[in-house]
């Protein structure tokens, strides 16, 4: 009998991301929605280290960072494969999901909580660069994956969702469609997919989340 | 198999994350060719084979480069898995290896980089705080074992072992009063290196200490000039 639990917050790209590999392999589970401005007894048990969501239990054994879940769950559960198989090939997708992480998301993430507007300036032609390199390893496919999604796709979910509705809100113009056609065509590929269709945050509460926040001086969590 | 293999890593002498990687190839008894980078003038061959990060480590194996260490280290395990797997078979426990070695990676070393730099500055005391903070928490995840990888030496014990080596080296060099993984704070964690310390792969790894002095001098003579 297996027994999958997901702890995750509904507005957190990382605890989807966890969401959408158990659905994408038809696995069943319980999502237990978290409050992160009072965390529950089960989390810090759960994860002690980080205290944040996602956090995974499988048969009553816990595991966080949604990254190291993506590789657990797609060892567990083999079905429609999110890493190849041939070692090179696997390689390559943990350098992208490792750099979308660090360059493309940590990029964002500065600029989003800069106030300083030509730090801002320089932060956004620093991510620019990095979209722009990342827009390349599409190279003519539908998805990083391939035909299909895989877990670059997946670790990129926040560029595929979540950035449309910052930029909205932010006024920033950071990824347009003149200046990224191809990485634009990837976001329009990846929100219609119908198995992400079913973990993406409802997006006028995510712009309300998103209005009130921006605002705020910085992210509690 | 017949077939030749052909293992080449681009790396600096001093660089711990290089050195996460000899430390694998040697523990699987994998022959490789070291290419030493001079990263103020990078070759054409480090520039081919990371275009995007432009940063060693790079393995080139058979033609096919792979950067970031700790994909490399995790493709070293895959490809030559018949000897010192890095990661274990079960995949909850190759779960918490994997979560263990982002740690070390994203806060352990991170952490303890800036307190070493800061060490005498300003936010020095607090970036020394946090570094500890963060060491504790790696020393309870020693408690019961040999190494962070259990009985034998895992991919967390090669992703923070050739960084504790080296600021064990770094601390005397520099003539620090207090080491950074200090024995009396951290027990477990002095047992340990002394334990990896016991590996022959080990000892043949110890970064060139008078390389390490010429570098510490020249970082004093740069801020002296400055």
């Amino acid at each position: 009998m297996e027994e999958v639990k997901l702890l995750g917050w509904w507005m957190s790209p990382f605890s989807r991301r966890v969401e959408l590999a158990l659905k994408l392999k038809g696995v069943g589970y319980e999502y237990i929605e978290q409050d992160l401005a009072n965390k529950s007894q089960l989390l810090l048990e759960y994860n002690p280290v980080h205290k944040k969501v996602p956090v995974l239990v499988h048969n009553g054994k816990t595991m966080a960072e949604s990254l190291v879940i993506l590789e657990y769950i797609d060892e567990t559960w083999p079905n429609n494969p999110i890493l190849p198989r041939n070692p090179y090939e696997k390689a390559m997708a943990r350098f992208w999901a490792q750099f979308i992480e660090e360059k493309c998301n940590g990029g964002l993430w500065k600029i989003m909580w800069c106030k300083d507007e030509e730090e801002r300036g320089r932060l956004v032609e620093e991510a620019s660069h990095c979209f722009r390199t990342l827009e390349g390893e599409l190279k003519g496919n539908k998805f990083f994956g391939g035909d299909e999604i895989g877990m670059v796709d997946i670790a990129a979910n926040f560029i595929g969702y979540w950035l449309g509705v910052v930029q909205e809100v932010s006024g920033m113009e950071l990824v347009t469609r003149d200046k990224f056609p191809v990485l634009c065509k990837w976001m329009d590929e990846f929100v219609e997919h119908s198995v992400v269709k079913e973990t993406l945050p409802p997006r006028d509460k995510l712009h309300a989340e998103f209005e009130a926040r921006l605002g705020a001086p910085s992210w509690k969590y | 198999m017949g077939e030749v293999e052909e293992v080449k890593l681009l790396m600096t002498g001093l660089s711990p994350f290089a050195g996460r990687i000899i430390w694998a190839l040697k523990l699987k008894g994998v022959e490789f060719e070291s290419v030493e980078e001079d990263l103020t003038n990078k070759s054409d061959l480090l520039l081919q084979s990371n275009p995007v990060r432009q940063k060693i480590p790079v393995l080139i194996h058979n033609g096919k480069p792979v950067s970031e260490s700790l994909v490399i280290m995790e493709y070293i395990d895959e490809v030559w898995n018949q000897t010192c797997p890095l990661l274990p078979a079960d995949p909850h426990q190759r779960a918490l290896t994997r979560f263990w070695a982002k740690f070390v990676d994203e806060k352990a070393f991170a952490s303890m980089w800036s307190a070493l730099q800061m060490r005498g500055k300003e936010g020095g005391e607090a970036a020394l705080e946090e570094a500890h903070e963060n060491l504790r928490i790696l020393e309870k995840e020693l408690e019961g074992k040999q190494f962070f990888g259990g009985e034998s030496i895992g991919l967390v014990d090669v992703t923070f072992g050739s960084f504790a080596k080296l600021l064990d080296v770094l601390d005397e060099v520099m003539g620090s009063d207090k080491k950074m993984i200090d024995e009396d704070k951290f027990p477990l964690m002095g047992k340990w290196k002394e334990q990896l310390s016991e590996l022959a792969v080990v000892k043949s790894c110890l970064p060139p200490v008078d390389k390490l002095a010429a570098a510490v001098q020249a970082r004093r003579n740069e801020s002296a000039a400055a």
